[in-house]
């Protein structure tokens, strides 16, 4: 039997790394495979780091990963990127939202924020994608995260039919269009450059 | 029909619909809160949020003796609270099944201990269940609830945060429609005076021993043979983690912890070389085996915190695959309070103050969290008023630093109200704030007793706090916008500075409710100089640019006008159009 594919979300509460993670689980069932998701909530998501986990495969057990485990880093924000690391496999691939959002301890001067980020994620082979920009040329802001799931569907098997009929159906239904349009444009951006798997 | 992906919640909730549960009772709390929310949207059923744990059961042995199944939903800290109806419904059995759903939190990812919800199995004696995935999450309610009414005992489901928080695929089935049944009286089963009491005494022990008879009878644990040299015991989402782990390794898969099935395990036992357990939480399993006269080798397994695929890899001698190295100088990222969270401005006075803040459980326990760092304690629900009178009768000198409670609205319905009660009948002194911001916020917006809606999305009455404190005897109740800073930081240290006991109710809604129409403010650069006093209200919003002037970012920026009142400089004003500030 071969090993689940597994993929990390990491990102800051808020961001919608949970609607992100139930479209990737959804087109994984549909595609006929075992899946298993795996969130925090609660305290938890009030701004501070989160991740979830999604696996798929011919059967999972375990819903959540340790480090050196994941397939995928999907990250939604650069210092998440950076902290969720140790996560990633060594031939892991490595998305990153150039999103930047200053922690609270940053923004009262008690830590400073990292320097060269962008470079040292480079070194790790991160492949960068403007989601916010590229939702709002697909309408809204708030489709970032399905921006993101249109750079991850590059690498990965499932049809894109499949990636619509998920989205269509799990995004509010005036912002479907929008959506599909985020999804599309982080498709091409990941294509663009040399990720193609 | 295909799978449908489920949360652990959302099965627990789909099975008690599918067993014929015509109403869900419980208290939102972390990790079980969506269960209820859950039930409440299923067809032909009744849901309610209580005010606290111990009414929700009571509710549910009511509905029980009226004779229909009834599911009650609550975390692990929410048990101690139902503890006191749990222990005598173990006396008093059943007559619709009662399934009690108890998420514990391993790892504390959104609560204030670790507790193991599986020993209220022996204490109590009721049964307890543990499934280790949304299917058995499912299947396993549906089982409790026959366990229930065949035992004639109420049954606890309990669940981690791996298990509630995690989603799987599950078949799903048809709903069992259970008619209710004519009310018949029956004080010798429901009445606990001790002369019927004693003999449910006895019963509780007959029933026991039917009860270990079934555990070793039942297919609900489950025995893999694989290689014999290592037998492993586990239950819950650590079963998930053994297969993946040690995937060589012979299971003996616990799905009814209590009570534990005497002879299989001795089976198992002697089918394998070597006996471990694998568990989270305490060494519930282990302990229960061993008195069970069942050698259990010592796996040497992390003793706090949740456990993973790789923790239990490693503790049997497994080397872990390949790693990147960490990134090195990250800032830390701690939870924090919404911009235009109606908290901040309050615990931004008390830490001007110097205020001693015994504190409680919510959103507002992250005004402990820098820079506004303004509470001392926060121990369990309602416990900031009992606390804030506590310290006043220890005697300890707090010099000129004042000792205020602080409660949000929902943790005061829950268990404020009798705290305030002794405060006032015991002629307490200090000063209990009352933070009321509309909803049951830290658990994703509840409706609660303090806000006018009810669950199952009905309009309903809601507590009036100024009349309540009037009617335990308290005079001085003021009610503040803390959106006004000024009047907010003034009544406090007027409130404060008296030898009374004094209620102030500081009334605004969470900043996640109001589709606000006010304008986002930003910086005139040439204005600021940089004095910090706007960063020290924590918000999310406001950062530090060049030369340390401060910086708003109009993306996350509500238009609160928190920090416009704050600046001493005139140099936050509104983007575009003028609005109005402050007003809610």
């Amino acid at each position: 039997m071969t090993a689940p594919t597994t993929v990390m979300l990491a990102g800051v509460g808020g961001q919608g790394t949970i609607l992100a993670a139930d479209v990737l689980a959804k087109v994984a069932a549909a595609a006929g495979l075992d899946v298993k998701l795996s969130e925090v909530h609660g305290m938890a998501q009030r701004g501070g780091s989160v991740d979830t986990v999604v696996r798929f495969g011919e059967s999972v057990a375990s819903p959540i990963t340790d480090p050196g485990g994941a397939d995928h880093l999907v990250a939604f924000e650069m210092i998440e990127a950076a902290r969720r690391i140790p996560f990633l496999k060594p031939d892991g691939r490595l998305l990153v939202n150039t999103r930047l959002i200053e922690p609270l301890p940053v923004l009262i001067g008690a830590a400073d924020m990292p320097e060269d980020l962008e470079a040292r994620l480079a070194e790790q082979g991160a492949i960068f994608i403007d989601a916010e920009e590229l939702a709002c040329e697909a309408g809204s802001e708030k489709a970032a995260n399905i921006v993101l799931m249109g750079a991850l569907s590059t690498g990965l098997q499932f049809p894109e039919e499949a990636w619509h009929g998920v989205i269509a159906t799990r995004v509010p239904p005036k912002t479907v269009e929008t959506n599909l349009r985020a999804f599309e444009l982080g498709r091409q951006a990941c294509r663009k450059g040399e990720c193609l798997l | 029909m295909p799978p449908t992906l489920l949360s652990g919640n959302e099965s627990v909730a789909q099975g008690a619909w599918e067993a014929g549960a015509v109403v869900g009772v419980g208290y939102p709390g972390t990790p079980s809160t969506e269960t209820l929310e859950s039930f409440a949207r299923l067809p032909d059923v009744y849901a309610e949020w209580a005010p606290n744990e111990k009414v929700a059961l009571e509710v549910a042995a009511g509905v029980s003796m009226g004779g229909s199944r009834v599911l009650v939903t609550m975390k692990h800290v929410g048990v101690n609270v139902a503890a006191d109806p749990l222990f005598t419904l173990a006396y008093t059995g059943v007559k619709g099944g009662v399934v009690i759903l108890a998420a514990d939190d391993p790892g504390m990812h959104s609560s204030q201990n670790e507790q193991d919800s599986r020993n209220w199995g022996p204490f109590a004696r009721v049964p307890v269940l543990e499934p280790s995935d949304s299917g058995e999450a499912r299947e396993l309610t549906l089982r409790a609830f026959e366990l229930s009414e065949r035992f004639d005992v109420p049954v606890i489901l309990r669940t981690s945060t791996r298990i509630a928080h995690s989603k799987g695929l599950v078949e799903t089935g048809e709903r069992a429609e259970r008619p209710a049944t004519p009310y018949e009286s029956d004080p010798a089963k429901w009445l606990m005076l001790p002369a019927n009491a004693r003999l449910r005494r006895e019963f509780l022990e007959e029933r026991m021993s039917a009860l270990r008879v079934f555990a070793d009878e039942t297919d609900i644990n489950r025995v893999e043979m694989r290689d014999t040299t290592l037998g492993v015991v586990t239950s819950g989402v650590c079963y998930q983690y053994v297969r993946e782990a040690i995937p060589e390794a012979s299971v003996f898969k616990v799905a009814l912890s209590f009570p534990l099935p005497a002879a299989a395990l001795a089976r198992f036992a002697s089918s394998v070389r070597r006996l471990m357990v694998v568990e989270e939480g305490d060494h519930y399993l282990a302990r229960s085996i061993r008195a069970l006269g069942i050698d259990v080798e010592d796996v040497g397994l992390p003793k706090t915190g949740e456990l993973s695929p790789g923790k239990i890899a490693t503790a049997f001698g497994h080397e872990p695959g390949p790693t990147r190295a960490p990134v090195e100088g990250l800032p830390a990222r701690p939870p924090l309070m919404c911009p235009g969270c109606p908290h901040r401005s309050v615990f931004y006075a008390l830490r001007k103050m110097k205020a001693v803040v015994t504190g409680d459980i919510g959103c507002y326990t992250l005004g402990a969290t820098p820079p506004l760092s303004a509470m001392d304690s926060c121990v369990c629900m309602g416990a900031s008023i009992g606390m804030a009178h506590g310290v006043r009768l220890s005697g300890g000198d707090t010099g000129r630093r004042p000792v205020v409670g602080v409660i949000g609205d929902s943790t005061f319905a829950h268990s404020g109200i009798t705290g305030l009660t002794h405060m006032a009948y015991n002629s307490g002194a200090g000063t209990i704030l009352i933070l009321d911001n509309r909803i049951t916020a830290m658990t994703g917006h509840q409706g609660n007793p303090m806000m006018g809606q009810t669950l199952m999305g009905n309009e309903t009455v809601e507590i009036d706090v100024e009349k309540l404190c009037e009617a335990l005897g308290i005079e001085d109740v003021t009610v503040v916008d803390p959106h006004d800073l000024d009047r907010t930081e003034a009544v406090l240290r007027e409130k404060t500075a008296e030898e009374n006991l004094s209620v102030i109710v500081f009334r605004s809604p969470c900043a996640l409710l109001l589709r606000t129409e006010e304008q986002p403010v930003a910086v005139d650069e040439d204005a600021c100089t940089a004095c910090g006093l706007c960063i020290r209200l924590g918000c999310p919003a406001i950062g530090t640019g060049e030369g340390g002037v401060a910086v708003i970012d109009v993306s996350l920026c509500v238009g609160c006008g928190d920090c416009v009142q704050v600046c001493r400089f005139d140099a936050i004003r509104p983007v575009g159009p003028v609005c109005d500030i402050g007003g809610v």
